[in-house]
């Protein structure tokens, strides 16, 4: 185990380097002089352009700029934005705000999606399966900016029953709706991947022995049906984690949140590729991270993986 | 001319004139209840700024509207629109439209307690001016004698690998400090609207401590000498602005505090506007306005206001298809103003008939005679310009909401001339932008324009002359070229007017670029807000809310 | 699924008697043992003549069908005109002649939903097929391989999954879609599908990669292996039919979140654009008009529901019938 922890580490640095260069080297590739849009319809006067390509080094080759990134990168420094803002400012007045969310987000559907997922996997075909099926399917296919805006509207504006948009403290209870719209597409696939899951290990083997054992009904789902159903809905929730920070653009954007997703939008669009990286650094060490709980999990919730 | 740069869904507004009175203050006529003023604090919506707040480096709404507060230039535009009046400056004499005096009033302060002189605007022109320090506004000192020693251009443009030489000089020959309180600034030709353009923020005055650190240190906690000053701006989340005490010039705040809270999104301030949290939206999201839900929604609280902007349509007069005047007004006629403005912005704005705004002083209303929609004509001029081959684009920029006019205009062509006509969406503003700095546009496109200053000169100059700053088409007629420099030199103000309204005639034959609509703002304000004022830029004049 | 007959049609025994679980079948399907005698058509034959017994097959099978001939042939439909339209008639609401109204350029929009199935069917089926040809086969070889395969390929995997989708896509599609050009229909929608496709297929290799981990120390895996079975038909026989159905669950639903992104894409400004027309573009339109017009929101949404509905309706039968340990 230690060694396999070991090794998963060291398997990390590649990915980093990888996605980074990934990064750099996509925004880099957007069409566009980052300055080109800066002043308007009046264009900018090619001083103003000439100063800004010398001082951020735009004329250097990618393999120069990703290098020396990187290089400060490493010593902490995670550079300026054009509008000469710390970037490391920017990701730390964002990121706590997108995280909160996300966790809230990820809360939500861990509660809701796996109860209606164990219950209907449980008691399928019954008037609550039907329900739960039809819900998770709207929740689908709605696009979140549908989902988000009719409910800002309906409970924020129409019922005035939450605030409709979400206060620079990010209180708990301002971010159960942003959350639940955030989550929602993922609470469904958690339900639906939930209840495939426990359908199929109900008729397993060891379940049927454990209930031909004699067992308590609840100790066989609690115990033997739960913990091997709940493999594929922990890789879900794993790696959503990760997945639902880089995707709340358009919740944050509805709720007024001020989150890393509208920061990476506007810096791409912006051309802004420094601030780009950096935020989206912590998502990738975020995600990696939560990726190698996930497989550690793995074996602890199912004994017949092994890592050695 | 300032982008608004809400990354999504907002107008792209920017500029307005007029001046609205709330609904509310029709009762009583000084409007709201001094005591409650006096410490009176309220809270309104704005962008991130983003660049450090330097007036000659902002180009854009977000901190524009932040510079305006907190700044007070020589002249002020009047929220009626009219014509420019002394503000920090006594007096501004000249003889000839080329040397100007400009005396300052005495004793006017800096929020840091220094003393607003003379030397503090030399020196904030001299440092925009210098090429090397890369100022967004360094073209609108260009009038002034010695600007080609300072400002050296790149000789093969900022891609290629040749810097700007050093220029030879620091300062601008034409700028002279005569004493503490007087100044002299000479322009290298006679220009009759240079005293017009003063109060633009390019031509704020700096104090020492801008000088004594970087403008980036300066941004982030700027010093002016406006009716308000900075107290502190936390990046995304609000900026807090207070009343300053020992401000002596005419507009004084009624009220103490004023927090300009920093949204990502239009729809979240309106809904903000809505709970009363929120004292005061300059346009209210795009999704209240069908149907005119938001003067539902707000009742007396809605205030409908113009502003100086146009909605453009622009040729790449370079691409040969477009050469020909004939195919260029028969498209221009092919177009029915008056439905795009009536079903796509629900009457919120209005059919263009004039090519320069006509809330600028000096501009012909009416005066676009290819802004009629006249289809017999239309299908008349095209045939005679020998039809047009191919697919015309008219593409825009989809990051902020321009699709559906545009698309409606498109289908208007398609519809009335035959034209394969479609409406192309360029994702983000700065791939847009490049395209047409570098002269690639292979069809139509939007512009717009928005005035940076109230006479008809901005709107021709930097338009329709060769080698204007925004003449992205390339549109070049000499008569033109020589009618605008005649007006520019003129000795006064009306004769320019007479002039640029003879070039606009000439414009009008050519149809360089097809007008479609003049902007309207719509606004909101809280039910605590008893009086207010817009600016002639429709930006809320702060100075004037009572509450 | 709002119908309650649809809640007997699915044959599946009883909750409470695992034990019966067999009893749905006509073959002694299910065990591997008999399985490896037959060739692998005979698995998916016996999957079809369980499937023909399922109503819920052949209702979904019919609305699919409906779409798939609606996106082929839009014409059938309708003989409206989805691209041009009138501002006279803007956002007029359904009436006897139109029955779905107007846009807000005056289109039909009766016309538009129509011919709007043919852009998000393709982009969400065509993305949907490569993400999980793709994902698996990469999940697969990494779970059953392991060792180092398994770590380059779960490290490659990572490093898109790293990458946020929209991020992803914006750069994608500005990439080759910005620059003012004016791609044609099908340069387009093959864009949006190629970047769809290669940012969703780290989720479903995963999905796989633990399927295949979870199976392949299997009994029956281990028999088939000791009898001296290849890899492929490991992979093929037994690994394959038994990692599918979470893979095909994931799949259905897909398409549906695809037609979501797709709309998500077109509501940033950067997925599919005109002279296209999608239910995605049609949503993200109606949205400025949701408090005036809500019927110009209700009517995409509907088809889209409808047809998120019948896929994931098709892949709930289709996996119970390839199930073995379903029968």
């Amino acid at each position: 185990m230690g060694r396999y922890l070991l090794r998963r580490l060291l398997q990390l640095v590649p990915v980093f380097i990888g996605t980074t260069f990934l990064i750099y080297w996509l925004v880099w590739s957007v069409p566009g002089d980052p300055f080109a849009g800066k002043c308007g319809d009046r264009g900018c006067p090619p001083n103003y352009r000439a100063m800004m390509t010398e001082k951020y080094h735009l004329d250097d080759s990618i393999w120069v700029q990703y290098a020396s990134y990187m290089k400060n990168l490493f010593q902490g420094d995670f550079g300026i934005t054009f509008g000469g803002r710390e970037i490391s400012d920017i990701i730390a007045t964002s990121y706590p705000n997108t995280l909160k969310l996300a966790v809230v987000a990820l809360a939500i559907e861990a509660v809701i999606g796996l109860g209606a997922g164990i219950l209907t996997g449980l008691r399928r075909n019954g008037f609550l399966d039907n329900l739960v099926l039809v819900s998770t399917l709207f929740l689908i296919a709605l696009p979140v900016f549908v989902i988000g805006f009719v409910l800002q509207w309906v409970l924020g504006v129409k019922w005035g029953i939450i605030n409709p948009t979400v206060s620079n403290e990010m209180r708990f209870s301002e971010l159960i709706v942003p959350g639940f719209v955030l989550g929602s597409a993922s609470m469904a696939y958690i339900a639906r991947v939930a209840r495939t899951s426990i359908a199929e290990n109900r008729r397993a083997d060891y379940v049927r022995t454990a209930i031909a054992k004699g067992l308590p009904m609840r100790r066989v789902v609690g115990v033997h049906l739960l913990r091997n159903s709940l493999i594929p809905v922990v890789t879900l929730l794993g790696t959503d984690l990760g997945a639902l920070m880089g995707g709340a653009i358009v919740t944050e954007g509805i709720f007024g949140i001020n989150g890393i997703g509208r920061q990476v939008l506007r810096s791409i669009v912006t051309k802004e590729s420094a601030t780009v990286v950096g935020i989206v650094v912590v998502l990738v060490v975020v995600y990696l991270v939560m990726n190698l709980l996930v497989d550690l999990l793995y074996a602890a919730l199912d004994p017949r993986i092994r890592y050695e | 001319m300032r982008v608004s740069k809400r990354a999504s869904g907002a107008l792209a507004v920017g500029a307005a004139f007029a001046l609205v009175a709330s609904g509310c203050s029709s009762g009583n006529n000084d409007g709201g209840d001094t005591g409650a003023s006096k410490d009176g604090a309220i809270v309104i919506d704005g962008t991130q700024p983003e660049n450090p707040l330097v007036p000659s480096n902002t180009t854009e709404t977000g901190g524009g509207k932040i510079i305006d507060w907190v700044w007070s230039g020589l002249v002020e535009y009047p929220n009626n629109g009219g014509a420019p009046q002394n503000l920090l400056a006594e007096s501004i004499d000249t003889s000839d439209s080329k040397v100007f005096k400009i005396k300052i009033k005495q004793n006017t302060k800096f929020h840091d307690g220094t003393t607003v002189k003379a030397e503090s605007f030399v020196k904030a022109w001299n440092w925009a001016a210098y090429g090397p320090n890369g100022a967004q506004n360094a073209s609108f000192f260009s009038d002034i004698q010695g600007f080609g020693d300072v400002y050296t251009e790149d000789p093969d443009g900022p891609d290629g690998p040749k810097k700007a030489p050093e220029p030879k000089a620091k300062e601008m020959s034409g700028l002279k400090v005569v004493d503490d309180w007087n100044f002299e600034v000479t322009l290298s030709a006679p220009t009759a609207v240079f005293p017009t353009k003063l109060g633009y923020s390019a031509f704020m005055p700096l104090p020492d401590a801008f000088f004594a650190t970087t403008p980036a240190e300066f941004g982030k906690k700027p010093i002016g000498n406006g009716p308000v000053k900075l107290v502190a701006w936390q990046d995304d989340v609000e900026i807090k602005l207070t009343r300053f005490d020992d401000y002596s010039l005419r507009d004084k705040m009624k009220i103490k505090d004023v927090t300009v809270k920093i949204y990502q999104d239009d729809t979240a301030a309106y809904n903000d506007l809505l709970a009363n949290n929120l004292d005061f939206q300059q346009q209210v999201p795009v999704s209240s306005l069908a149907g005119d839900k938001w003067k539902t929604d707000l009742g007396e609280r809605a205030i409908q206001t113009t502003v100086p902007s146009t909605g453009i349509i622009a040729f790449p007069i370079y691409d040969k298809r477009f050469t020909n005047p004939k195919l260029r007004k028969a498209i221009s006629l092919s177009i029915d103003r008056q439905a795009v403005t009536d079903k796509i912005f629900f009457g919120n704005r209005k059919p263009a008939d004039s090519w320069a705004n006509p809330l600028t002083p000096g501009a012909e209303p009416g005066n676009c005679t290819a802004c009629k929609f006249d289809v017999a004509q239309a299908k008349q001029l095209l045939q005679e310009a020998g039809g047009f081959q191919g697919k015309l684009t008219l593409s825009y920029n989809a990051d902020a909401s321009h699709k559906e006019w545009m698309e409606a205009v498109a289908q208007q062509i398609k519809t009335n001339l035959g034209i394969d006509a479609v409406a192309v969406g360029v994702p983000t503003f700065a791939v847009f932008r490049a395209n047409i700095n570098n002269y690639k546009m292979t069809g139509m496109y939007r512009a717009g324009w928005q005035q940076d200053y109230p006479d008809v000169e901005n709107w021709i100059n930097p338009l329709y002359v060769t080698g204007g700053s925004s003449n992205d088409g390339k549109y070049s007629n000499p008569q033109v070229d020589a009618l605008a420099k005649e007006a520019s030199a003129a000795p006064s103000i009306e004769e320019a007017h007479k002039k640029f309204a003879e070039a606009v005639k000439l414009i009008d034959q050519d149809v360089p670029t097809i007008p479609i609509y003049f902007s309207g703002e719509q606004s909101g304000h809280s039910e605590k807000i008893k009086k207010l004022e817009l600016t002639n830029v429709g930006e809320l004049d702060i100075t004037s809310v009572e509450l | 699924m709002s119908d309650p007959s649809t809640a007997s049609i699915v044959s599946t025994p009883p909750a409470t008697m695992p034990t019966e679980a067999g009893s749905g079948a006509p073959t002694n399907a299910g065990l591997p043992e008999s399985a490896k005698q037959q060739k692998p058509r005979g698995l998916l034959g016996d999957a079809w003549l369980d499937l023909r017994r399922k109503p819920l097959f052949w209702i979904s099978a019919a609305f699919i069908l409906l779409f798939i001939v609606m996106a082929a042939f839009p014409a059938l439909f309708t003989s409206g005109d989805a691209v041009n339209g009138a501002l006279e008639r803007s956002r007029v609401e359904p009436s006897s002649s139109a029955w779905f109204g107007y846009d807000v350029q005056g289109r039909d929009v009766y016309s538009r939903v129509i011919y709007g199935a043919r852009a998000s069917i393709v982009v969400a089926l065509v993305s949907t097929i490569l993400t999980l040809l793709f994902g698996g086969a990469m999940g697969i070889i990494a779970g059953y391989r392991g060792g180092w395969v398994d770590a380059v390929l779960s490290r490659v995997a990572d490093i898109f999954f790293g990458l946020p989708f929209v991020l992803g896509s914006i750069v994608i599609l500005t990439t080759f879609n910005g620059s003012g050009t004016d791609n044609g229909e099908w340069t387009i929608m093959g864009l949006v599908i190629l970047s769809l496709s290669v940012l969703s297929w780290p989720v479903v290799m995963r999905l796989m990669r633990s399927s295949v981990l979870a199976t392949k120390e299997a009994d029956y895996i281990v028999a088939a292996r000791a009898l001296g079975a290849g890899t492929g038909r490991i992979i093929l026989k037994h690994l394959l039919p038994n990692c599918l159905a979470p893979l095909l669950v994931y799949g259905t639903i897909m398409v549906g979140s695809f037609i979501g992104a797709e709309a998500t894409l077109s509501f940033l400004g950067i997925g599919l654009k005109s002279p296209v027309v999608s239910w995605g573009i049609m949503i993200s339109e109606a949205q400025n008009y949701i408090r005036v017009s809500p019927f110009l929101l209700f009517f995409p949404s509907a088809f889209l529901v409808t047809a998120v509905l019948s896929f994931v309706m098709l892949g709930e039968a289709v996996r119970e019938a390839l199930d073995p340990k379903l029968r």
